[in-house]
């Protein structure tokens, strides 16, 4: 114990240097957000109920494609890094990890399916 | 780190010490909000795939979506991404070093509370 000093107990102790990046990329998606969320509430929402050639035609568009396609990545991109903070304050050791590579896997998973579908009703 | 005083140390109130105040309400619930819209997001995922795959499939899914149930999410839905998205613009205002101050930070709150009622009052009327 005698060979612990100051300097020692610190180094190794920091920040990872990274966790600007982090933020910024939040306040990225969220700009984006903002205006593609009220865009694809207004425009995709009445469409949930309506008959099933009626959705396959409305996707087939350009511009309920591409918003959908773009809201879909952005905001599943934007869950991955938030409910990794949500994660990192809650649960800790083995369990933390594996629970932000299982949300990983749910967002990336979320992303391509529905990227999927769209590119499928789309074409 | 042998030498380091550990579980002896002053602890910094937290929130059994803390009385619940607006401030902190908004904020808790703008984690929630967000984090809970995993659900209603997989279920909008899932049926633009039922959309995408066949007719009979596409009915199962849309009845799921329609159902009292599946209402209730996306009602719950609604106002949680009005709430989430004036929360944020929240914090994209406090991320320049403005409305910082308790007053303001408690009108924004008010506002974030009443204005995610109203656009989802909004959204329901027009969608």
């Amino acid at each position: 114990m005698a060979f612990m000093t100051d300097r020692k107990r610190a180094t190794g102790m920091g920040s990872a240097k990274e966790g600007t990046h982090h933020h910024w990329n939040m306040t990225i998606s969220s700009i984006a957000l903002l205006i593609l969320v009220p865009v694809f509430v207004f425009s995709i929402g009445p469409m949930i109920g309506e008959p099933h050639d009626a959705v396959v035609a409305y996707f087939a568009r350009p511009f309920p494609a591409i918003v959908s396609a773009l809201t879909i990545v952005i905001g599943f991109l934007h869950f991955k890094n938030g409910v990794q903070v949500l994660i990192e304050d809650y649960v800790h050791g083995t369990a933390r990890k594996l629970l932000i590579v299982l949300m990983i896997c749910v967002s990336y998973g979320a992303m391509a399916t529905g990227l999927f579908a769209i590119a499928k009703l789309a074409l | 780190m042998p030498d380091v005083n550990r579980g002896n140390r002053p602890l910094s109130p937290h929130l059994q010490i803390y009385r619940p105040q607006l401030t902190s309400m908004t904020s808790i619930l703008t984690r929630i909000t967000g984090n809970a819209l995993l659900l209603g997001s997989l279920l909008i995922v899932w049926w633009l795939l039922a959309a995408a795959s066949s007719p009979a499939y596409f009915e199962f899914v849309d009845n799921i979506l329609t159902c009292w149930i599946g209402k209730l999410i996306m009602l719950g839905s609604i106002w949680a991404i009005w709430y989430h998205l004036l929360a944020g613009l929240r914090h994209l205002y406090w991320d320049t070093g403005r409305g910082l101050e308790i007053e303001v930070a408690e009108k924004l709150g008010w506002a974030v509370i009443i204005g995610s009622v109203l656009a989802t009052i909004i959204t329901i009327v027009i969608v």
